[in-house]
């Protein structure tokens, strides 16, 4: 497909509204392509700014009041059996939210994670793994600059088993965020960096920070508005050792 | 139809939409007072219909379509239709858009006023599907439900509208000037 066609979906793609495999197309493709890859952080700032500045009308109370005067000016129950019928719809709804969010949650949660192991995966099954080819952060970090609208520290390494392989753009969900590729003994270890922007915090709650996905271990945590996933097939002690390292340097 | 004293449901349904339902009537109309009013003769036909509301199906899609019909049906939307045809095909004309994005927008603090403005200046079908899209954060199935358009309709016109506040915003000062954020 041709830089055209990717185009016409980017919009589509800032509001995830592609098939599933589009999603993972397009994601490859902007990994590889800056002029795409600049439109979709615009468009994504963009949404971003407009959520906040279309929230612009506020109504006067006088008018909330009117309208609650004019829903309850249509009684139909009186005294106690009214009250009944709030607290019985109220159960109802409450737990018709409940049934609905929590599944969402947890499979928009696993969907989240599932995405951070295929980027790891995707990553080392590609011919070249890094765009930034280098074991010095002080190489790696700057290549982020103007591509990202943050900023983070890169661990020293001295003295520890990680070496640095280097780094590339990821997206996830159609966020932004950077990739480091680390190497310890024969295994390799992913660092996904992103600006969380609350829905990140929404879906994975503080309680656990651990979690396994097709034999994947993964570890995650938020730090300064930051999320930092570290991903890898290595031992869980390794993933902790390196998560470690990478909370000392945030 | 149901209980038709089923005034708790559907308020436990409708309130907490009071505050997107008069934001979005605000935009439409661009006048107070007539929000107001549609906001509130779109409660009270919503209840009166209430009894044609299908449990499980989509509330917000219900509602904010109750609205947008009332505010279409209102003198401003009907003088709105006039110079805003709904046919799309129409689109090209309604809402011209240079075909490559100029400059680089530069995203700053200050930009909110600046992209109201630009959105103000949208023809309705255009500010109504940015609006549902990236304030009410609605699916674009949620968004075609709403307005009666196919979804490939709802793409079009969403894409169009973003890519139009962007040009406006670029035309008003927001672009990138050899590499650094400015503002003319």
């Amino acid at each position: 497909m041709n830089c055209e066609t990717w185009q016409a979906k980017l919009d589509a793609y800032a509001d995830a509204e592609l098939p599933a495999e589009t999603m993972r197309s397009m994601a490859e493709h902007l990994s590889g392509c800056p002029v795409c890859t600049a439109e979709i952080v615009q468009i994504m700032q963009l949404k971003r700014v407009t959520a906040t500045a279309g929230k612009r009308y506020t109504p006067a109370p006088e008018l909330r009041a009117r309208v609650r005067r004019q829903i309850a000016a249509k009684p139909a129950r009186g005294g106690w059996q009214w009250a009944l019928g709030l607290a019985l719809a109220a159960v109802v709804v409450i737990g018709l939210g409940l049934a609905i969010v929590l599944p969402s949650r947890t499979a928009a949660r696993d969907r989240l994670i599932a995405g951070v192991v295929d980027r790891h995966v995707t990553a080392l099954a590609s011919a070249s793994p890094v765009d930034v080819v280098s074991s010095d952060r002080h190489t790696v970090k700057p290549w982020f600059q103007g591509k990202l609208a943050f900023t983070f520290n890169l661990p020293e390494l001295a003295g520890s088993p990680f070496t640095l392989a280097g780094g590339r753009m990821v997206f996830v969900d159609g966020e932004p965020g950077a990739h480091l590729i680390y190497d310890v003994r024969k295994h390799h270890e992913s660092v996904l960096i992103f600006q969380d922007r609350g829905d990140f915090a929404r879906l994975l709650p503080s309680s656990e920070k651990e979690w396994r996905s097709r034999s994947f271990n993964v570890e995650t945590w938020n730090r300064g508005g930051l999320q930092f996933f570290v991903v890898s097939d290595a031992a869980p002690e390794d993933v902790s050792a390196l998560a470690e390292l990478l909370k000392r340097a945030n | 139809m149901r209980d038709p004293g089923g005034n708790a449901e559907f308020e436990a349904l409708a309130l907490p939409l009071f505050d997107s339902l008069y934001n979005f009537a605000h935009w439409l109309a661009q006048d107070r007072h007539e929000a107001e009013d549609l906001v509130q003769e779109t409660y009270a036909k919503a209840l009166k219909g209430f009894g044609s509301f299908r449990p499980g199906t989509n509330f917000r899609a219900w509602i904010f379509k109750i609205l947008r019909n009332t505010f279409l049906t209102s003198r401003t939307g009907l003088s709105s239709a006039h110079t805003e045809p709904l046919e799309p095909g129409d689109e090209d004309r309604l809402l011209p858009v240079s075909a490559h994005t100029p400059e680089t927008l530069v995203i700053t603090q200050d930009l909110g006023e600046a992209l109201q403005q630009a959105i103000e200046a949208l023809p309705v079908p255009f500010r109504e599907v940015l609006l549902l899209a990236d304030v009410e954060e609605m699916s674009y199935l949620e968004i075609s439900e709403t307005l009666s358009i196919p979804i490939g309709t709802v793409m079009s016109r969403l894409a169009r509208a973003r890519k139009s506040a962007r040009q406006k915003l670029i035309e008003s000062g927001y672009e990138q000037k050899k590499g650094t954020a400015a503002r003319r």
